[in-house]
């Protein structure tokens, strides 16, 4: 009401204003003038009435009115200067503004399917697995946070919990909470994020993969800390620690039993539309020997992009590749096994996606057993908020048994879910 | 035990490393150049007018590009952290990027909320607020209103004032600077204003179809009627339903044009103006659409007159 009668009251000061100048300039630009004058009313009506509109109840806070100039506030003085107060958005009109404080929520539906023969590591034939629910915020002038819960058939998981500090001095990033670490580039996606509905080999075989626990990869309770260094081209440092429990790959006996991940990922745009990213990683931490046991893994990752921005909702390409070496610790000596993906998705209409990819992986508990898989994917969108998903997978595993499958996948999204990193 | 202390030694020394390698050194001291980070080109027009040689502009998207759909690249890390003021359209335009290229710009001075960052939706008049709920079955809707309100001259003066007084904010010396260039483009939008709306005004009422919802602003200043849209839905591709709905609505209200963002594929707009007869016309959205199209006036100037010329009037 208060801001109502303001822009009244700034209605008759700028009528007035505007009066005095047509006195003073005589009848020769008056239609002119007026038809101008007009225009800025009818402006500041409709400012009115969508402030109406944003003000559900009396007292209540209101977004700041958009300064109109008028044509007599053209040279403002700067003490008169009303600056833009930063507001939060406000979604789906009045009867919404009390959603404003509240995270942005997600849910992600993963709905997977298999058919074929797989003796070894078999999918369900039909399952709702790990649909995420995503919770974003800014917690304070300070920090954001994000969780994302997984839910799977067996119950709920936290995938990641974590709070972001971006404005610390020294331009670093501190993360602290439960994360998926930056080891190698797929190890962070989240499973709905995947350009395939599997994960490769290689996380299943080198990081902690098992047949009683479907996840893998890194993620545990811990602190990241990342900076972009001084370089002529992008590159970033990342030192993580984490308490040590991470599935089958780090197991924690003692508070001490930390484990580690350092990342170090350099970009650079080749051209306009091409650009190529390369990652090493490396990490360490005890494993489920002993405490006096410890894995080692290093990583290299390379991923090349294409996008035409003219024609970046139609076209795209992404190739990428990652190399992981483990040397794991054991009561009769040490295990070293290696392990690799590479993969090609290119995007050929708005809506279609094509890829494959080639795995070839040892195992770290047993190098002299190898794995391969060849994967074919398509990918249909009907839209940014869903994906229907075929992948061809032929796996020959080490015991000599060729599984030959197709699995298939629904992904839908409800609500905001925040844009992922690149 | 001896083992893990000394990793944990190493540890801390590696972190210590990187502290010195890479120098404690806190964000620069204020310039007396101000670096502006924009979401897009016309923003960035808007700010080279009214910052003059106080400031160095920068956008993120190119002018010929979706702005909907940018990559967030991480060499826009490197830019983002060295700006003074990042200035966005919002209304979520740019919610499929911009939010985790902030947060990891590690830029302080651009956080939401904080001085440097600056909602130019917030200073403009938005159309098409939805006013009853809002889902996903409309399509990729934007549920604070139409994020293309840069397309109103009169948006582009408010927007313009809001970069003048966030410049006099963080730079209050040269707030008398900024003041009097902010005078000038305000003088120069209302004198251009005239020329554009006495050009645009023997095509007032004229229908169109357009591909996306991005021109309600432009529509409104300039008299245009937008009928139709080649999208069925906010997002979604044109389907062959639709299509045909669309040439004969065409055929139908004898629609003259239809305008489509250069960004789209125009192969739909043309099997439709093939059918129907109307005429297509790729009419920018923003300044860099092309090389010649270099500010905000050159914008709408380009555009009114490949309006004019479609309709021979």
């Amino acid at each position: 009401m208060r801001r109502s009668r303001f822009l009244c009251i700034s209605l008759f000061v700028f009528v007035a204003s505007f009066s005095s100048s047509l006195w003073a300039q005589g009848g020769g630009a008056v239609d002119e003038r007026f038809r101008v004058l007009e225009e800025r009313i009818r402006a500041l009506e409709a400012e009115v009435q969508s402030l109406k509109a944003a003000v559900p109840t009396e007292g209540a806070a209101a977004a700041p009115a958009p300064a109109v100039p008028t044509p007599a506030a053209q040279a403002p003085a700067p003490e008169a200067l009303q600056l833009p107060t930063p507001s939060l958005p406000v979604y789906g009109g009045a009867a919404s503004l009390s959603k404003a404080l509240n995270p942005d929520i997600g849910v992600i539906g993963n709905f997977l399917g298999a058919t074929g023969r797989n003796q070894v590591n078999p999918f369900p034939s039909l399952s709702l697995s790990e649909s995420e629910v995503s919770l974003q915020a800014i917690v304070d002038p300070y920090a954001r946070a994000d969780f994302f819960l997984a839910i799977g058939e067996e119950g709920i998981e936290v995938e990641e919990g974590y709070i972001t500090f971006p404005a610390l001095p020294g331009n670093f990033l501190l993360k602290g909470g439960r994360m998926r670490a930056n080891f190698g580039k797929s190890n962070a996606f989240h499973n709905h994020s995947l350009p395939w509905i599997d994960r490769p080999l290689v996380a299943f075989n080198l990081m902690g993969g098992s047949l009683e626990e479907a996840d893998m990869g890194i993620k545990d309770a811990g602190l990241s800390l990342s900076r972009i260094l001084p370089a002529p081209v992008f590159l970033e440092a990342t030192a993580e620690l984490y308490r040590g429990d991470s599935g089958s790959l780090f197991q924690a006996s003692r508070r001490s039993d930390v484990s580690s991940v350092f990342h170090l990922r350099g970009y650079h745009d080749l051209s306009e539309s091409t650009n190529l990213e390369i990652g090493g990683s490396y990490a360490r931490g005890h494993n489920d020997v002993g405490s006096d046991f410890l894995t080692h893994l290093a990583g290299l990752d390379a991923t090349l992009r294409w996008k035409p921005l003219r024609r970046a909702i139609y076209h795209s390409f992404v190739a990428r590749s990652e190399f992981v070496w483990s040397r794991r610790e054991e009561e009769d000596g040490t295990q070293r096994a290696f392990g690799f993906f590479a993969s090609a998705e290119y995007q050929f209409a708005r809506r279609w996606f094509g890829g494959a990819r080639f795995d070839w992986s040892e195992r770290a508990r047993d190098p002299n057993a190898h794995d391969n898989a060849t994967s074919v994917v398509l990918t249909y969108w009907p839209s940014e908020f869903s994906q229907i998903r075929g992948q061809l997978r032929r796996t020959k595993y080490a015991e000599g048994n060729t599984a030959n499958e197709f699995l298939f996948q629904f992904l839908f999204t409800l609500g905001a879910h925040g844009a992922h990193p690149f | 035990m001896k083992t893990r202390h000394r990793w944990l030694k190493r540890w801390a020394v590696a972190i210590l490393a990187v502290l010195l390698g890479t120098g404690l050194a806190g964000p620069e001291a204020a310039a007396k150049t101000l670096n502006i980070i924009t979401t897009t080109e016309d923003l960035a027009s808007l700010a080279r007018e009214v910052g003059g040689e106080h400031v160095k502009v920068e956008s993120i998207a190119r002018g010929y590009q979706d702005p909907h759909f940018v990559e967030a690249k991480p060499s826009f890390l490197l830019k983002l952290q060295k700006a003074d003021i990042l200035v966005l359209v919002g209304l979520q335009l740019e919610i499929g990027w911009l939010p985790p290229l902030i947060t990891q710009s590690r830029n302080p001075r651009i956080q939401v909320g904080a001085p440097g960052y600056l909602d130019a939706s917030q200073a403009a008049v938005i159309l098409d607020k939805p006013t009853g709920p809002v889902t996903r079955a409309m399509g990729d809707v934007h549920p604070s209103g139409n994020p293309h309100y840069w397309l109103d001259p009169e948006n582009g003066r408010r927007i313009a004032q809001a970069i003048q007084q966030k410049l006099a904010q963080l730079d209050p010396e040269d707030a008398a600077y900024f003041g009097q260039r902010f005078q000038d483009f305000d003088r120069r939008l209302t004198e251009a204003g005239k020329r554009w709306e006495q050009a645009m005004a023997p095509l007032q009422g004229t229908e169109v179809i357009t591909y996306h919802n991005s021109w309600p602003n432009f529509a409104q200043r300039f008299g245009l009627q937008v009928v139709g849209y080649v999208e069925p839905k906010p997002g979604i591709p044109p389907s062959p339903r639709h299509t045909l709905e669309v040439i004969r609505q065409i055929k139908q209200d004898k629609v003259p044009l239809i305008l489509v963002e250069p960004y789209f594929d125009e192969k739909t707009p043309k099997a439709i103006a093939d059918q129907s007869g109307a005429k297509v016309v790729v009419l920018l959205p923003s300044v860099g659409g092309l090389p010649e199209v270099k500010s905000y006036f050159d914008l709408f100037d380009y555009d009114i007159r490949l309006l004019k010329t479609a309709l021979n009037k």
